[in-house]
């Protein structure tokens, strides 16, 4: 017990001696959570829209007038002709533009209808769709006002509810995924560099030689990530709850539970590999290009799982973070116990089994 | 001539002096030792003679140029070789040998000619193109003091040339020295191998960043009446108030 | 003396048993598997209905739903809190409710009203899958509409909108992402590379030779970036290849244009990194500060959301990032055919931090430290 508290104390000494990297670390959960949070929204407001209407009227003129009193649009003024567009479009004077035929008004009093042209900028699909929503739904609305003659007998009503985000941020997707990531960034990579650290430097040897079990050693290396994982998750929460709005809707003992077990696996993500790295630098690259890429993009951290195809919705089924972005969602945005993470918990665990199998049996024979 | 002038030489790092005000001289050709403990100063002065670090105070004039306001020249006309006998591990012993001959500012013709005369002598030849970072210890000091000589430079810096290698090696490395010197190489090497002291024509002892004797080892020897360096060394130190780095 | 310092890179570049591989798989990853990830196109939404009426309509409406396209049917439940249930545990992304009377009331012509839940912890998905739910019920009742009273005279409020969307007709995703992907891949290789590569030397010891040499300031750093240039442009050129070989993807604008502005992008980037190496002492703290960096970039620069719905603090801080302006000009020369001409407003922002970049790293660099 004494010597495990040396040694944790050393590495103590280790992280704190490395002021930037302590600073990177502590603030970096902060300021993702911050971009995240505030910059990283799909909702566009304000989006500059021209129009294109050879003949003007009260129709023309009351639609430009609905749709720029939108929270949506402004705007930016009329095109002389439809060969404008382009250039309008390409050098982002406007996101949306609104082409009226020439004869808008006489067609509807003629034949009963008229069609109106909506062209966005389709780089950017999901934009363009909802822009286009946006337009579409603000014109047919004044439409159906027009309307007083038709019988509206066969319409639909339709109420919508929003379920646990009404106000959509994108702050609620994106925060249990930052926790998974910064989590397993500082378990995992930080641990597995640690350890080849002194691999190379050949004091691990020392180590191993002395009798001082295997055990005693990875616990030592791990327990000090471990606080700091802890500090990082306390600082996080605190965060997402008081700046982003984000709360912590459900039971505070299953967020700790999946928390801690995740912490747990990351840790013994990096003991593992420290096992197979025998540098630093290549502990850092395969850390960081075989840990932190996949996670970030298979974890449904940012991306929907859903719309990737089959062979990679098979592999995240394999990243721990996957099932701790999913336990969180429940747990801190829809308000759910510990009986809807249940699956999540007995992976995790499925896992920290396997991974503390394999280091324990790894760790010893690698230096000889 | 002298090819190294340094007057009241200082280097402070905040509080702490690590150089105190040491002033030497060093002739063309000698083999000047600079002796000290670990953490006496040695390196730190070496490294504003090379250019490497600005002095806090005094000046220093090496192969005729100042080290504060001419360091590039400087450059031109020295070798340097580290502690950490730093080749590039990753390259051959010949791709190690053309770039620093290139860095100098020598012909590729000169460089082929001269490598090849090189290895025949080191008995590197089949090595040629090996990576330095197969050698064994021995070969890549032998080496990288080759190649700090290779541009045949007025100085040659040598911090710690021989640390870590066994005493018959070293004996073997001092040849090398001798060799370079009666080329008119002037040697400035820094060690704490005491025994060392003896192959130099001069010596200096620094203490605590001081210089508490400067003289040839014969010299100190018989004004301290002793029978080896060692005896010198480990009587000026006993004054000493600083610990190894 | 440059001539041998560039051979030198060169030679190392090759015996590392990492780089090379790792060199070519960037372009790999970046063309054949982020793109199927890095997809925020919302497909197979879930949708559980909860159907009081069971009836011919109510059935008809759930069928053509299906058929749209947009939603897996996950199954019936009997009461809205069995489908919350559903929702909660994941197994559900939306819910309708049909009410009892559904068929009924359409034929009195009394207005039946449904209820579309939507699970908004992913914002898009909820805010899309709603709005689409809603098109498919409004075309179902164009559709009933139609077949009891065909176009008659008395339509004149009708209005149909067409959209069109212009650049990206079939609005395909890979069109969106793969361009500004290309991006992140030279980012990485003439950004990060070489600053591994500066501090690595710095560890390893072998600086200080360097530093003793008469080797300039200027010199020591150009030998240190020319290689990761000249890697960066035949990476980026066969990511070019590659992407029209794999997705059909071609410039529509000029690949003059492009070019330049990855040489203005590269100058720039390289000199970002260098600015990382003259502060970071060990492998660890360059890879954190580049990581830290390379985060906020990816993050406000329109990479995955767009600039314009940032507020703006992040759009002023977007103005600083060198990633913004190159994936507007990617975006821009892949779908709009954009020329130099339009891309003004790219070149000379980059410009800008191509200079105050590579200033920052010169007077940062410190060979006498």
């Amino acid at each position: 017990m004494h010597t495990l508290s040396a040694f944790v104390r050393k590495e103590f000494h280790h992280i704190l001696r490395d002021r930037w990297t302590l600073i990177i670390l502590l603030v970096t959960p902060i300021i993702m959570l911050v971009l995240i949070g505030f910059a990283m929204t799909t909702e566009v407001k304000g989006t500059t829209f021209m129009v294109v209407a050879p003949e003007r009227d009260v129709s023309t003129s009351e639609l430009v007038q609905i749709l720029s009193q939108s929270v949506y649009f402004t705007f930016a003024g009329y095109l002389p002709d439809e060969q404008a567009i382009d250039s309008a479009l390409r050098q982002g004077m406007a996101g949306l533009i609104v082409v009226f035929p020439s004869h808008f008004a006489s067609d509807r009093t003629n034949t009963g209808t008229s069609s109106v042209a909506v062209i966005t900028d389709g780089s950017d699909p999901n934009t363009a769709k909802t822009l286009t929503n946006y337009a579409s739904a603000i014109m047919l609305g004044w439409a159906q006002k027009q309307n007083t003659t038709i019988q509206n007998t066969l319409s639909i009503g339709i109420e919508t509810r929003l379920l646990y985000n009404p106000a959509m941020k994108g702050a609620y997707n994106f925060v249990p995924g930052v926790l998974g990531m910064i989590l397993l960034l500082i378990c995992a990579m930080m641990t597995s560099i640690s350890i080849a650290r002194e691999k190379e430097s050949g004091t691990m040897e020392i180590l191993l030689s002395s009798p001082m079990q295997p055990v005693v050693i990875i616990l030592a290396k791990t327990i000090p990530y471990f606080f700091l994982s802890c500090l990082n998750l306390v600082t996080s929460l605190a965060m997402s709850m008081t700046v982003l709005g984000v709360p912590v809707r459900g039971s505070w003992v299953a967020l700790i539970c999946v928390s801690l077990l995740y912490i747990f696996v990351g840790l013994l993500l990096g003991v593992m590999i420290s096992t197979i790295a025998n540098s630093q630098l290549v502990a850092l690259l395969v850390s960081g290009m075989g840990l932190m890429l996949p996670v970030m993009l298979l974890s449904g951290m940012m991306f929907p799982i859903e719309s990737m195809p089959f062979p990679l919705r098979l592999i995240s089924h394999i990243i721990p973070a996957r099932w701790y972005v999913s336990a969180m969602r429940k747990v801190m945005i829809k308000g759910l116990g510990f009986g809807s993470i249940l699956t999540e918990l007995t992976v995790l665990a499925c896992m920290s089994a396997v991974l503390l199998v394999i280091s324990l049996k790894k760790f010893k024979p690698r230096l000889e | 001539m002298n090819a190294i002038i340094a007057s009241n030489l200082t280097k402070k790092f905040g509080s702490f002096t690590a150089v105190d005000h040491i002033s030497f001289d060093v002739s063309e050709g000698e083999i000047f030792g600079f002796l000290g403990a670990n953490g006496a100063g040695k390196t730190t002065a070496m490294r504003m003679l090379t250019g490497l670090l600005k002095p806090t105070e005094g000046k220093a004039l090496v192969a005729g140029f100042d080290i504060k306001k001419q360091s590039e020249k400087i450059k031109a006309n020295i070798g340097y070789m580290s502690q950490r006998f730093a080749l590039y591990g990753d390259l051959t012993i010949s791709e190690n040998i053309r770039l620093f001959g290139g860095i100098y500012g020598m012909d590729a013709k000169l460089i082929a000619e001269k490598r090849d005369r090189l290895l025949d002598e080191l008995h590197l030849k089949e090595e040629k193109d090996s990576l330095v970072s197969r050698l064994p210890l021995g070969w890549k000091q032998k080496l990288a003091f080759s190649v700090s000589i290779f541009h045949e430079p007025k100085i040659v810096f040598l911090d710690e040339p021989t640390g870590g290698v066994d005493p018959a090696a070293r004996r073997r490395f001092w040849e090398m020295i001798y060799a370079a010197s009666e080329q008119g190489i002037t040697v400035f090497v820094t060690t704490h191998y005491m025994d060392e002291a003896e192959y130099c024509n001069r010596v200096s002892i620094m203490v605590d960043g001081r210089i508490e004797a400067l003289d040839s080892p014969h010299a100190l020897k018989t004004r301290y009446a002793a029978s080896s360096m060692d005896e010198v060394f480990q009587m000026i130190a006993r004054k000493a108030t600083r610990t190894a780095d | 003396m440059l001539r041998y310092l560039v051979q030198k890179e060169f030679l190392q570049i090759r015996r590392n048993p990492f780089l090379p591989r790792m060199i070519l798989m960037f372009p790999m990853m970046i063309l054949l598997v982020l793109p199927f990830a890095a997809n925020f196109d919302i497909k197979n939404i879930n949708l559980v209905v909860v159907d009081h009426d069971e009836s011919m309509l109510s059935e008809r409406l759930v069928k053509k739903i299906e058929s749209s396209g947009y939603f897996r049917l996950a199954g019936y439940c009997h009461n809205d809190s069995d489908a919350l249930g559903m929702v909660e545990l994941g197994k559900a992304d939306t819910i309708l409710e049909i009410p009892y009377g559904f068929d009924k009331d359409l034929g009195k012509g009394s207005v039946p009203e449904v209820l579309i839940s939507a699970d908004t912890v992913n914002g898009t998905k909820g805010g899309l899958g709603s709005a689409y739910l809603t098109t498919v019920i409004q075309d179902f009742s164009a559709d009933l509409l139609q077949e009891i009273q065909p176009i008659s005279g008395n339509r004149k409020s009708l209005i149909t909108i067409e959209s069109q969307y212009r650049y990206n007709p079939y609005l395909l995703y890979p069109n969106f992402m793969i361009p500004a992907l290309m991006v992140i891949g030279l980012l990485l290789i003439t950004g990060f590379l070489p600053a591994l590569n500066i501090v690595g030397e710095k560890e390893s010891g072998t600086i200080e030779s360097m530093n003793v040499t008469p080797v300039r300031k200027l010199t020591l750093i150009l030998s240190k970036l020319i290689p990761y240039w000249v890697i960066g442009f035949l990476v980026f050129s066969f990511m070019l290849v590659l992407a029209y070989f794999v997705w059909g993807l071609a410039i529509t604008g000029s690949l003059l244009a492009l070019y330049l502005a990855v040489l203005l992008f590269v100058f720039t980037i390289s000199g970002f990194g260098l600015i990382i190496s003259n502060y970071a002492n060990t492998y660890q703290q360059a890879m954190f500060m580049m990581f830290f960096f390379v985060m906020i970039f990816d993050f406000l620069s329109g990479l995955f959301t767009p600039i314009a719905s940032m507020p703006e603090w992040a759009k002023i801080i977007s103005y600083a990032s060198p990633l913004r302006y190159m994936i507007e000009v990617l975006r821009g020369v892949y779908l709009k055919g954009c020329t130099i001409s339009d891309l003004k407003g790219q070149y000379l922002p980059l410009g800008v931090l191509m200079l105050l970049f590579n200033s920052w790293a010169i007077i940062s660099y410190r060979k006498n430290s």
